[in-house]
């Protein structure tokens, strides 16, 4: 009996370890292939060249087209996500009736539910074409439209954890503003964001992360053209895209080509996880303050 | 006077631009259904379920698509549940607020938020090259796994913290081991709320086309694969190789494994709501 006790805890153990093992398979492949790819290429100029052709004969290595593509989208992304999701969270939260807030919270995030292929295809063939209507010199390829698409997808990520962040106020700052004759509004902004601050960041740095990470809908929408730029209206290059780019052509193992997808995935994992460390920072610092 | 007249005005103003906003949400959801069936509807029959794909749009169909998506999706299960659920119940049950749990806390915490292409290339190296699987649904099915993971556990964690204390206690009190009382008391209660978990990862992973194509998913497969170790594609892979043909067939045959793909997601995230709400409602 005391046996059988025992290996089950070791069974289970070794599942929750499993966990520890991914993480470091992640570092050790990105690592142990970006190692031999900077014995190749200089790591100045890796991060200062600012043009990026490891597929073309006259190669450069410069990661900051490739970075520039990344944050210009994701900041096309977070400009339409945060206004519109920080709004959802305050009006479900200070203003729609409880019906509505219960109701219309899941179907907010069935947006975030929706495949991200089926998102680049809707950035493709539906919004490029209807921007092209307003801007005609826009490019079938541009960081505008998957930027945009972007932000739709990530709209229920800001609503719903800000708003759960509203949620998790103490009621007596609401009904104290309110009792102060603050309007609604004013105790929104002046009160209610203010005090869930914290979570609110947290849903805005999670977005984000996301955005950066987020593949599909770039390499449908945004182009192929690794171009460091801030013009929203051409075709680009995420770190991501390119990652697709080499892995649908084939790039045999052990070939230059093969290992700019590590190093370029490495500053990628860099970035997000220091957007996720942080985020997890400010989490354990709000609970402290409010138990 | 004038200033309440100009606080309320602001707060009314804010009050529509909030409806606003969220009745664009909702819009937008609706105008991207809209044109996706519109665009895909004519393509919708049993022959496009069981053609294979074709150079010819017309006739393209997304039969081995679908039996990729199936393939790897029973192999995942297969993979990533018992490892994710036992997992959980490590975390919740035996190692509480030791040293090592907060190392594995903050290791899951960090595992959700690492974009799904990053696992893309941890398969490439381990799975592909390392084991030399190669791009094989055996490939696949462990990468989305390790992908999966975390938000199984999240899971199992959640619904076994949902579980009252005072049935764990009665357990214990009647002379029954840990175990005994995990198997018969601590799961079945907290089974609907695990099984929402597993329906919403695996939902998850039926999207998931980014790491796919890392690990080597095939944008042609003409023949249904007959091992674990064959090469595959599966449904989002198939909308990603016609989206990206300058054809307009294509761009049909896309929208309608697009209504596929999206018939089977809802399902699936509709059975996990069903089990959700069954399950909260026998908590109380």
């Amino acid at each position: 009996m005391k046996i059988k006790e025992k290996t089950i805890e070791v069974i289970l153990k070794f599942c929750a370890s499993i966990t520890i093992l991914t993480t470091i398979g992640i570092l050790a492949v990105l690592l142990f292939e970006s190692i031999s790819f900077f014995k190749n290429v200089s790591i100045i100029e890796f991060f200062t060249d600012t043009k990026w052709t490891p597929l073309f004969s006259e190669k450069h290595f410069g990661i900051l087209s490739l970075v520039s593509g990344t944050f210009l989208t994701a900041a096309i992304a977070i400009a339409v996500a945060l206004p519109i999701g920080l709004s959802i969270a305050i009006y479900l939260n200070m203003y729609a009736p409880k019906s509505f807030r219960k109701t219309l919270k899941p179907f907010l995030e069935i947006l975030a539910a929706i495949p991200t292929v089926v998102y680049g295809f809707f950035a493709l063939t539906i919004v490029t074409p209807f921007l092209q209507t307003i801007y005609p010199d826009l490019e079938t390829f541009n960081s505008l439209s998957a930027g945009i698409v972007m932000g739709i997808m990530i709209i229920p990520f800001i609503s719903s954890l800000s708003e759960d962040a509203l949620y998790a106020v103490p009621k007596s700052l609401k009904l104290a503003a309110f009792g102060m004759g603050s309007t609604r509004f004013q105790t929104s902004f002046k009160v209610m964001v203010p005090a869930a601050s914290s979570g609110i960041i947290v849903s805005i740095i999670l977005a984000i992360s996301r955005a950066i990470g987020e593949t599909m809908i770039v390499a449908i929408a945004a182009g192929q053209q690794a171009q460091f730029t801030l013009n929203p209206t051409i075709p680009i290059q995420t770190i991501t895209s390119y990652i697709v780019q080499v892995s649908m052509g084939d790039a045999p193992q052990g070939s230059i080509e093969y290992k700019t997808i590590f190093a370029a995935g490495l500053t990628l994992f860099l970035f997000t996880f220091t957007l996720n460390s942080i985020s997890f920072w400010i989490k354990k610092k709000y609970q402290e303050k409010y138990e | 006077m004038n200033n309440l007249k100009k606080n309320k005005l602001i707060d009314s103003t804010f009050k529509i631009v909030g409806m606003l906003f969220t009745s664009l949400g909702i819009l937008i959801l609706i105008i991207l259904l809209y044109n996706i069936i519109r665009a895909g509807y004519t393509r919708i029959n049993w022959n496009f379920l069981i053609s294979l794909p074709s150079r010819k749009p017309d006739i393209a169909g997304v039969y081995t698509a679908i039996i990729g998506t199936l393939d790897l999706m029973l192999l995942t299960i297969i993979f990533a549940i018992p490892v994710g659920v036992g997992a959980g119940i490590y975390l919740e049950e035996y190692s509480k607020k030791s040293k090592l749990s907060t190392i594995l806390e903050i290791n899951i915490a960090n595992l959700a938020g690492v974009p799904s292409i990053i696992y893309g290339l941890l398969g490439l190296g381990i799975f592909v090259r390392f084991f030399g699987f190669g791009g094989s649904i055996l490939s696949g099915s462990l990468t989305l796994s390790l992908l999966i993971l975390p938000i199984i556990i999240v899971a199992t964690r959640e619904a076994i913290k949902a579980v009252p204390p005072s049935l764990k206690e009665a357990s214990f009190a009647l002379g029954a081991s840990k175990w005994q009382t995990i198997q018969k008391v601590v799961l079945p209660s907290s089974f609907g709320g695990i099984l929402t978990g597993i329906i919403l990862s695996l939902s998850r992973a039926i999207g998931e086309t980014a790491p796919l194509i890392v690990v080597g998913a095939m944008a042609y497969v003409p023949f249904v694969p007959h091992s674990i170790f064959d090469t595959f594609s599966v449904l989002p892979m198939q909308i990603f190789t016609w989206t990206t043909r300058p054809q307009a067939g294509f761009a049909i045959a896309a929208a309608g494994a697009i209504i596929v793909l999206l018939f089977i997601t809802f399902i699936m995230n509709g059975i996990a709501v069903y089990f959700r709400n069954k399950w909260q409602k026998k908590l109380q």
